[in-house]
């Protein structure tokens, strides 16, 4: 069974499409989407009508903190996320919000555990950045893999026998294989917002046959992207994240 | 966590006897209904469930020895979990170990030099597959019935493509002590070059019965080899050729960059005796003295790592073995001056390159062989000096050039069969100009693009502008 891991789309169609064309050359069985839809981006409807399909073919979804924005407004964001959401809320129908609304915060699939953000709490959005801020998802769950994102960078991080963490190398396009003498969390990076320093789109395919598990990249036209999102009114910042990806 | 014992079924696999039992792991007969070779497996000897060092070795083995293929390695039959019993089953490769070889060295020189080659061509077929041994000894070093050494226990490897889980483990250096590389006693793990200096220990080792740095107890012994040199092998025993101390003594240079770049250059000089070139290394005659050891101690004793080696896969890729195959027929001077060029070109942007110019001697299919008399002789030298001629230009330091003048009924064929043998990497020649016949006899070159194992880059002159039709214009 091959999964296709991705997260953090953020209404990037350029993105996503660009990404989900990849994998249908990938001989991927099934998609998970680990949440963060919407938000930042010019098309959330797009996105969420994707994802809708997606899900009802078989892929597994889980709610980010954006997701959970739409229909929470008291959720705290920053002002640049906050300007996003308030952009995004009214273009989104009564059938997306309520996909979106009733997300739910994990799933699981074997042994595998999937969650947007710590697996400790993950209503609380937590951002998963070193191995030390891993050892909460490890101790809350006795999932052998756990995937999660929000941090738009992707990191992979093992747990010995012992319950030593560490932070491994990911050297993107290279299957690496999750030796089952561990347990592992991978942050899968963005598909729809980088901040890695590369723009372009980044997911995960986890092959559980082989149990590898490779980083990939896809390049996509953020150009186009980056028009809309001007052309929206959306904040700049925005715009020059897209192209730089930090 | 199970133990392993004579009769225990784990994954369909059977245990019979245990064949040895070691420090870090045991090893067993085991069968299993599905195959039919014969088989061993290896479990680590686990004492408790905190027993790291073990682990991780075993961890790193179970992750690169499924990545492995070909002659030069065990082939994988199944790795098993640790939740369960952790183990990996393997083809069993009959015949012990090296390491009743190298009880009975010195051995005599042509048994040194062809375990040496095989032992150099299993492990640039590893270095080959992003995998840097880093614990080359005797013991893990197995052959095939068929001649081909096999390269064992992974358990301190690296592999290019994957996380180093040993790297975080380990806070003193791990290798063998009378083999280990100086960097890799500094804790680099990461420099191919690690392996030629285990490989130039064994081959000192094959050749005077001596290991060249004694076996050192104590981190402080191991260190000494920093600025302590080896006793030169002639010194030991004057019936070792010259060339073969230099090999040697090359592949125990200290700093990296001053050995063989990858196994596949030294090989190379391993089959070629005749063409190594010598050096001060070749004629030395004792260890050097006080005073120069003195010196060197100074400037070494607080050393801490040598300049970091290219990468891996730039390592093997920017030190190639290229292969020029010059025409030297009058017709063909304009031709192969324009292929000098390209040379000189092309080792502007691969100073490391070593070049092997290359001549054919075309012989008769059938009827007497015309180099085996003296005319044939005669040609061949007068072919071997005008390839020297033809590349005097390049000015190519030590050791990176040398010539052959092959000799063969077809030269795609010889060509092809030399490249192939030496492990060429990418082959220079030239391409005569185009004709009906080429066209329909086929052309050398394009022969050896189509059946070559490596690159061929065909060098062809620019062909001149067609005549004028008309007369000028005044």
């Amino acid at each position: 069974m091959r999964l296709a891991i991705l997260t953090d789309i953020h209404a990037n169609r350029e993105a996503f499409s660009a990404v989900l064309d990849d994998l249908a050359e990938r001989g991927i069985d099934r998609i998970v989407l680990l949440g963060d839809l919407v938000g930042y981006g010019p098309d959330p409807e797009w996105c969420t009508d994707r994802a809708m399909t997606l899900v009802a073919s078989g892929a597994l979804a889980v709610k980010g903190n954006h997701d959970h924005a739409i229909g929470d407004p008291t959720e705290s964001m920053g002002s640049t996320a906050r300007r996003a959401i308030e952009w995004t809320r009214p273009r989104l129908s009564e059938a997306q919000k309520a996909f979106l609304a009733a997300l739910p915060l994990t799933a699981t699939a074997d042994d595998l555990l999937f969650v947007h953000a710590s697996a400790d709490s993950p209503a609380d959005w937590v951002y998963v950045t070193s191995d030390l801020a891993a050892l909460g998802s490890f101790g809350a769950t006795k999932a052998r893999v756990i995937f999660c994102g929000h941090v738009h960078v992707p990191m992979l991080v093992s747990c010995d026998l012992r319950g030593t963490v560490r932070a491994q190398e990911i050297k993107p396009g290279l299957a690496l294989p999750l030796i089952r003498s561990r347990r592992w969390l991978a942050v899968v990076g963005s598909v729809g917002q980088p901040r890695d320093g590369t723009p372009a789109a980044g997911y995960a395919i986890l092959d559980t046959a082989t149990n590898e598990l490779t980083f990939r990249r896809t390049p996509y036209d953020s150009g186009t992207t980056v028009a809309k999102l001007r052309a929206a009114g959306l904040p700049e910042p925005l715009a020059t994240r897209l192209m730089t990806g930090v | 966590m199970r133990r392993p014992q004579e009769g225990t079924e784990i994954d369909g696999f059977t245990l019979g006897a245990c064949l040895h039992k070691g420090g870090f792991a045991t090893i067993w007969q085991v069968t299993h209904p599905l195959h039919r070779t014969p088989m061993v497996m290896k479990v680590p000897t686990i004492l408790d469930g905190d027993d790291g060092p073990t682990i991780v070795g075993f961890e790193v083995e179970q992750m690169i020895m499924p990545r492995l293929t070909g002659p030069h390695v065990p082939r994988v039959m199944g790795v098993g979990d640790f939740a369960d019993m952790p183990y990996i089953v393997t083809e069993q490769i009959p015949g012990g170990s090296l390491l009743d070889l190298f009880r009975t060295a010195p051995r005599p020189l042509s048994e040194v030099v062809e375990a040496a080659a095989r032992m150099a061509q299993a492990l640039h077929d590893l270095h080959k597959q992003h995998v840097i041994h880093l614990d080359l000894k005797p013991a893990n070093v197995l052959q095939r019935a068929t001649g081909e050494m096999v390269l064992i226990d992974f358990g301190l490897s690296r592999h290019d493509d994957l996380p180093d889980l040993l790297a975080e483990e380990f806070t003193i250096p791990m290798g063998t002590w009378p083999y280990i590389a100086p960097e890799q006693f500094l804790r680099r793990r990461d420099d191919l070059r690690s392996d030629i200096f285990a490989l130039g220990a064994m081959v000192y080792e094959l050749a005077t019965g001596r290991q060249p740095f004694g076996a050192p107890e104590k981190l402080r012994g191991v260190r000494r080899r920093l600025w302590r040199d080896p006793v030169p092998p002639r010194a030991l025993d004057p019936a070792i050729p010259e060339w073969l101390q230099e090999i040697i003594l090359r592949a125990l240079e200290v700093d990296p960059a001053r050995r063989f770049q990858t196994a596949a250059q030294m090989l190379f000089d391993l089959q070629r005796p005749a063409q190594v070139t010598l050096t001060d290394r070749a004629h030395k005659a004792r260890a050097d003295g006080a005073a120069t050891v003195f010196r060197r101690w100074r400037k070494m004793r607080r050393i801490t790592g040598f300049g970091p080696p290219p990468g891996m896969q730039t390592q093997i890729a920017r030190a190639p073995i290229l292969l020029v195959a010059v025409d030297l027929s009058p017709d063909m001077e304009p031709l192969s001056r324009y292929l000098l060029g390209s040379v000189k070109r092309m080792l502007v942007i691969e100073p490391e390159a070593r070049v092997a110019c290359v001549n054919v001697i075309r012989t008769a299919r059938i009827g007497i062989d015309v180099t085996t008399d003296d005319a044939g002789n005669s040609l061949h030298v007068a072919r071997l000096v005008a390839l020297k001629h033809w590349a005097a230009s390049l000015e190519l330091p030590e050791g990176l050039l040398t010539y052959a003048i092959l000799e063969g009924p077809d030269p795609g064929q010889a060509i092809i069969d030399y490249a192939t043998h030496t492990h060429v990497d990418h082959i220079l020649m030239g391409a005569r100009g185009h004709s009906q016949t080429r066209r329909y006899l086929g052309s050398v070159s394009s022969q050896v693009v189509a059946e070559a194992p490596c690159s061929v880059s065909v060098i062809r002159l620019p062909a001149r502008p067609p005549e004028p039709v008309g007369r000028p214009v005044a």
